[in-house]
């Protein structure tokens, strides 16, 4: 199980699906052109122009709207060429995250990854997305809370990233077109918790997606995150103030809101991400989603599973910010 | 009751853009002895062997056309969407309308089935929504305005006929924002505008179809028997950001408090429509349907998809007073 762990630095293959980006051409090494045209051979153009004609290609295709969504509203073009850059300066250079297991979850066909929720913001996500993407070369569809679609800005980011409301209608077509979703069965109860209640999994919300999972016939993935507790610990909540604002809490940190606008740069904590074992349940066949006694046994077998995991990764991790 | 073709074909709303043309391509079959067509005005296109008869469906008046003829299939399409004139005219010609041609189709021995024209304005639109409607979904947030309100109880009626009257095959199809050239929407006046505002912070997933295809969708369920409630609309979907791009037309983010002022400066300077709230919700949280069931019902799919029938409606914008923009940039596509 440990023995896949590595660096994603190191990781050769991470180079293949990383694009030629236009807004930071300086920091890719020229290995990572190499790699990525390696076995086709070197192209004739030199590193810098070529990714200045990506990005001149990139800006033409966003002008003229030349790109695809899907009925979600994903966008893979903006996807990958915008939004994981920008998530993935933060992955690599300042939460350094580890990922192990990641044998575990299958190349290909639907399958339901079930994680721990924290941190106040859920940068959780955004980090998973980016190691399903670079590491697992598939796109993460995530299942989120109806208020990240209402908040302007947030919303369409949001779906353009390929993510949805959490309901069942959607987990189970995007389950249907085998695309690996994402869920926090937690929610609010788990990124708001304070920070002495860290590394503790609350209630695993009504079960709804072992129902998902059980009618769509696909495994669970538990996934346990280590390092996204202690990027905003959470040590009070305003409550008035939240309600004002129509938030679960507001939270208040040792930087903000005492410092301002700096109090919102994360601590930059180390991050391990483990894939466990899929969970399948073929004793189990679809008609037992509708047997609440069935569900609620195996949400609490998942949640125990996430919750070993959490505990081992944690005492792997070490110190939290080295 | 064994399944009959439909032999007297009522159309409803005859003079207006849809039903004409559905008029047209049901007399256009032989196998219909007669097709009548009303409306309140008189029709602007020529309808061929169409027969008008200038009758308010509001009146009992409707009941005497379809007893007398012998009407055995209904095609209602009468449904206002637009804004033009106030909307309490709008309401009584949708819901008073429809409540007198259902109660004729009830009394009438002859009448065999109904076919409704009714909108994917029933869902709604808000957050809380699935990312894709199918037809058993129900609006999260009722509709409580205007068109989409009047459709939804419309479509209450035209259930309580459905039970009262078992015999009936009653097709409701749920029609997304039809787009193609001639078309004249509330959509098409906005798309239209010299500049497009677009709700800050927003970006609607949005669907549309093809008169094209929606008039074989109606043609089929007037010819054969469709029981039941279909979602029509073009595959795909186009993102509003996209497709103002792929338009090439000028958009403006404006936050959604003053959207409804610019609407209305469009309106008082250009006659453009102002914007009715379930037209801004739409422009905030978009809608998209499965469309799988009349996929199977049909063993059809449009000919058009969203971005087609878009890219259509771009290329025939053409001398409508719009401002200059490039072809539709998605035209060649498929």
């Amino acid at each position: 199980m440990t023995a896949h762990h590595q660096r994603p630095f190191d990781e050769p293959d991470g180079a293949r699906v990383i694009p030629l980006r236009p807004d930071e051409p300086a920091p890719v090494p020229d290995s990572t052109f190499a790699s990525a045209d390696g076995p086709s051979g070197p192209s004739e153009r030199n590193p810098v122009e070529r990714a200045l004609a990506s990005g001149l290609s990139f800006l033409r295709r966003r002008v003229t709207g030349e790109y695809e969504v899907d009925e979600f509203g994903f966008d893979p073009d903006l996807n990958s060429s915008v939004l994981l850059p920008i998530a993935r300066a933060l992955y690599e250079r300042w939460f350094r995250v580890e990922l192990t297991g990641l044998e575990n979850v299958p190349a290909k066909g639907g399958a339901l990854l079930v994680a721990n929720h924290s941190g106040t913001v859920p940068l959780d996500g955004i980090m998973l997305s980016v190691a399903t993407h670079d590491h697992l070369d598939r796109p993460l569809r995530l299942l989120g809370a109806d208020l990240v679609y209402q908040v302007p800005v947030l919303a369409h980011l949001a779906r353009k990233a390929g993510h949805t409301l959490a309901c069942p209608a959607d987990a189970a077509r995007l389950l249907a077109k085998d695309e690996l979703v994402g869920v926090f069965p937690e929610g609010f109860k788990g990124i708001g918790k304070p920070y002495t209640e860290r590394y503790k999994l609350q209630r695993f919300g009504r079960g709804g997606f072992v129902e998902t999972a059980l009618r769509a016939d696909v495994p669970i993935i538990p996934c346990a995150i280590v390092g996204a507790e202690e990027i905003y610990p959470k040590i009070a909540d305003l409550k008035p103030l939240a309600r004002l604002l129509g938030l679960p809490y507001f939270p208040v940190t040792p930087t903000f809101p005492l410092l301002g606008a700096a109090g919102l740069v994360p601590l930059p904590s180390k991050w391990l991400i483990r894939f466990g074992e899929p969970m399948t349940f073929p004793e189990h066949g679809p008609e037992a989603a509708d047997d609440p006694m069935t569900v609620f046994n195996l949400t609490d077998h998942v949640r125990e599973v996430v919750q070993q995991m959490l505990y081992e990764t944690l005492l792997r991790r070490g110190h939290p910010f080295l | 009751m064994p399944s009959t073709a439909a032999r007297v074909v009522l159309v409803t709303g005859v003079s207006r853009f849809l039903g004409a043309r559905v008029a047209n391509t049901l007399q256009a079959d032989p196998g219909i002895e007669r097709v009548i067509g009303v409306d309140t005005v008189p029709p602007t296109t020529p309808l061929g062997r169409t027969e008008f008869v200038r009758v308010d469906i509001r009146t009992p008046g409707i009941a005497k056309v379809i007893s007398s003829a012998g009407v055995d299939t209904v095609v209602h399409l009468s449904l206002v969407t637009g804004q033009a004139g106030p909307r309490a005219r709008a309401k009584e010609l949708n819901v008073i309308g429809t409540m007198q041609l259902l109660a004729a189709c009830q009394r009438s021995p002859d009448t065999r089935r109904l076919v409704v024209r009714s909108s994917a304005a029933v869902y709604g639109s808000s957050p809380r929504d699935p990312a894709v409607f199918t037809e058993e979904d129900q609006a999260v947030e009722a509709p409580a305005h205007g068109y989409a309100k009047d459709t939804a109880e419309v479509e209450r009626y035209v259930r309580g006929l459905t039970r009262r009257r078992s015999d009936l095959t009653v097709s409701v199809l749920r029609f997304a924002n039809f787009l193609g050239p001639g078309v004249d929407s509330p959509v098409t006046r906005y798309l239209t505008m010299p500049v497009v505002p677009t709700v800050l912070g927003f970006d609607p997933r949005l669907q549309f179809v093809h008169p094209d295809d929606g008039v074989e969708v109606l043609r089929r369920m007037t010819l054969e028997d469709h029981p039941g409630c279909f979602n029509v609309a073009g595959d795909g979907v186009l993102l509003l950001s996209q497709a103002l791009r792929r338009a090439g037309r000028p958009h403006l983010p404006v936050p959604a408090p003053s959207i409804s002022a610019f609407g209305g400066l469009g309106r008082r300077f250009t006659g453009s429509p102002a914007f009715s709230p379930e037209l801004l919700r739409w422009l905030m949280y978009g809608r998209v349907l499965d469309t799988s069931r009349l996929a199977a019902e049909l063993s059809w799919t449009p000919k058009y998809g969203s971005e087609e029938a878009f890219a259509e409606f771009v290329s025939g914008l053409g001398g409508r007073g719009a401002p200059p923009h490039r072809p539709a940039a998605g035209g060649g596509r498929d």
